[in-house]
């Protein structure tokens, strides 16, 4: 039987885990009284669903539907002037929803905070450009990375990838090299679909050796006239002439001989 | 009009036919002066750019995917790829989130080492950008002088570790060598050189030049607020008056102990930003200097003790047994760090390059984002770009200070 490979997550994952392995956290504390993350917290009041500090940096988990007010009052009330980054982590396989964070910095104070929010497959997320233009290529290449659509973008369009390329590469059902469209990508646009068996699919590995390819590899013991096609059934190992070596003076070796 | 096929596709630069008589060319992704692989669709009236649209991905090879699908300690010599100006500000950056998120601590020779290493590189861009930056506005011939010291400060790098432009010099936990015989001197000569050709070879040159001044003076004019509210980080900041300076602000390894200083501009322009520059390479010695007796005083213990994380010494590999078990887990499996995520920001040469890391508690990340300064300073692009000529777009994308390796990762 060929072995079950999850569909949902085509990542690298450890082949061997310790039965007894405990996986540690990170470790989080509450929001101390008086401090200027309390204070943030205030001015937040209900819009925040839990929050906490991880090394140093308040985490807030809020609604999607709120982020573009919660980081309006962190900008405006908190003095959160600069959008450092922005982006998602794909939960499909688990959870089925994404989620999204926005990494926030208060230059007076030399306090960031992350924003993050869990957002159901298929849902939008509102722009923050208007707030932040840094954001502009961020939810870009969220868009593009992930396929999260944003709402009132002012041009979502694809920024890293081609702008027809097909699927979105940092999702977890997306493999490491590439998956099938990827590897006509180039033959299709090129060429045409038509010559897909002409060209064959993009080889994504550089150390990839192919038995089957007379013209670039020969293999010892087996070598075939260059470009012929490989047929297993007529494969017959080649047998090298061996050098006789034509004993002419014969006086000589005799000599040798008798040394022996 | 134009009818794009398979064998001629639209070409945006033949688009002469439109009313309002604007052209739109292709600046890149060959062009020498688009530092790397940018491609920026520029529409002009005139010589005036009224469109910018920089159009980046040509230098994409998926360094966030790979590093989903790597095991931490296989990931770092990746991000040398990124910002390959500067290979171990970005294994540093990495390598220090890694900490965080193991809450590990490297021993005090490993972290003199490291900031050494981080300021040396931090010269070594910065030198690269004066060259470069000369270049494409027409000083050839500073761009030579600048590549010779540039060429010291990599043989110092090559004398560490071994590699001159992707180092990975730095480990999770440590660095994985101690500094060579002799090093410490060549250092202070290098040191003493690079202060010297500041003032006497590209100050002299450059800082008081007529043409210099002309072609930087009020190009690029970036106010404090467009500067934070684009992201703009490091010198982009600091160029805009905004004194902001990681290193001092959010401190790491031993900047909290050394004296220097944050120099800040308020010009907002070009050539404000080129002063930075050039007096942030001086901060830069000036720490160098100060590390190196910093260095002497520490013990030879280099990288940090976890034994669940980080392998033990080559010492006690081969002669402990239980050091070698630990070892070879780490090497075929992996370290497992704990379930939680980490955003961890550094001053790289070229601004804030953070790196987000979320762990299942795996020994694969289960996502990886690098907040790369560039990306963000390319985006900025599309602003600062409008209305100025065509003949400061060059200048204008060079005091960006991009490097393709970090935009498109």
């Amino acid at each position: 039987m060929r072995k079950y490979v999850p569909k949902d997550n085509v990542q690298k994952k450890a082949y061997y885990t310790d039965r007894y392995h405990v996986v540690p956290k990170v470790p989080q504390s509450e929001v101390v009284e008086g401090t200027h993350f309390a204070k943030v917290l205030e001015a937040l009041e209900n819009l925040v669903l839990s929050s906490s500090v991880q090394l140093g940096q308040m985490v807030l988990h809020i609604n999607p539907k709120d982020n573009f007010e919660v980081i309006k009052i962190l900008k405006e009330q908190c003095g959160y002037t600069q959008c450092s980054e922005q982006s998602a982590v794909d939960y499909l396989a688990k959870e089925n929803e994404f989620e999204l964070f926005w990494q926030l910095l208060n230059i007076n104070e030399a306090k960031r905070v992350r924003v993050v929010c869990r957002l159901a497959k298929g849902e939008a997320i509102e722009s923050i450009v208007p707030l932040f233009n840094s954001a502009n290529f961020a939810e870009r290449e969220m868009f593009d990375m992930f396929g999260i659509k944003v709402n009132n973008h002012p041009f979502l369009k694809r920024i890293i990838m081609p702008d027809d390329w097909e699927g979105h590469p940092l999702l977890k059902t997306y493999p490491l090299f590439g998956d099938e469209a990827a590897s006509w990508y180039e033959v299709d646009k090129i060429f045409g679909k038509e010559y897909r068996d002409i060209i064959g699919p993009e080889n994504r590995d550089p150390a990839k050796i192919d038995m089957k390819d007379t013209k670039r590899f020969s293999r010892i013991g087996y070598e075939v006239p260059f470009g012929t096609e490989y047929n297993a059934d007529k494969e017959v190992p080649i047998e090298y002439s061996e050098t006789l070596l034509v004993n002419y003076n014969k006086k000589a070796s005799k000599q040798l001989d008798e040394r022996k | 009009m134009q009818v794009p096929n398979k064998l001629t596709p639209f070409f945006e630069n033949l688009n002469f036919e439109r009313d309002d008589n604007t052209m739109v060319i292709n600046f890149g992704p060959q062009h020498p002066s688009a530092h790397g692989q940018l491609r920026l669709v520029l529409e002009l009236d005139g010589e005036q750019v009224v469109k910018a649209y920089p159009d980046i991905g040509y230098l994409h090879r998926g360094i966030e995917k790979m590093a989903e699908n790597m095991t931490y300690n296989e990931f770092l010599p990746t991000t040398d790829r990124l910002d390959y100006i500067a290979s171990t500000s970005n294994n540093y950056a990495y390598a220090l989130a890694v900490e965080k998120l193991l809450g590990i601590e490297a021993p005090r020779r490993a972290q003199a080492i490291r900031t050494m290493l981080l300021e040396l590189n931090r010269v070594i861009s910065h030198l690269f950008f004066i060259a470069t930056h000369a270049l494409d506005v027409g000083a050839m011939s500073v761009f030579l002088y600048a590549f010779r010291e540039r060429e010291f400060g990599m043989d110092l790098m090559e004398d560490y570790c071994g590699a001159r432009l992707t180092h990975s010099a730095v480990r999770i936990g440590g660095v994985p060598l101690d500094l060579p015989e002799g090093w410490l001197e060549n250092l202070a000569a290098f040191c003493d050189k690079v202060d010297y050709e500041i003032e006497h070879t590209y100050g002299a040159l450059l800082n008081e030049n007529r043409i210099w001044k002309m072609r930087l003076e009020d190009v690029g004019v970036i106010s404090a607020e467009d500067a934070l509210n684009w992201g703009c980080t490091g010198i982009m900041l600091r160029g805009s008056g905004v004194k902001y300076d990681i290193r001092k602000e959010e401190p790491y390894e031993l900047y909290p102990e050394l004296d220097f200083d944050i120099p800040v501009s308020d010009r907002c322009d070009s050539y404000g930003r080129f002063r930075l520059y050039m007096e942030e390479m001086r901060q830069s010695t000036r720490i160098l200097r100060q590390l190196i007796p910093i260095y002497k005083e520490t013990q030879p213990q280099l990288m940090a003790h976890a034994p669940k994380y980080i392998s033990a010494t080559k010492e006690d590999i081969m002669t402990q047994n239980y050091a070698l078990m630990q070892h070879f887990v780490l090497v075929a499996q992996g370290m497992r760090p704990p379930r939680g995520e980490v955003y961890v920001p550094t001053e790289s040469p070229k601004g804030e390059l953070g790196f987000y890391i979320k762990s299942e508690g795996d020994p694969y990340a289960y996502r990886l984002k690098c907040r790369a300064p560039s990306f963000f300073h390319t985006g900025l692009l599309q602003e600062l770009l409008v209305g100025t000529y065509l003949a400061d777009v060059v200048t204008i994308i060079g005091t960006t200070n991009i490097v393709f390796g970090e935009v498109d990762r």
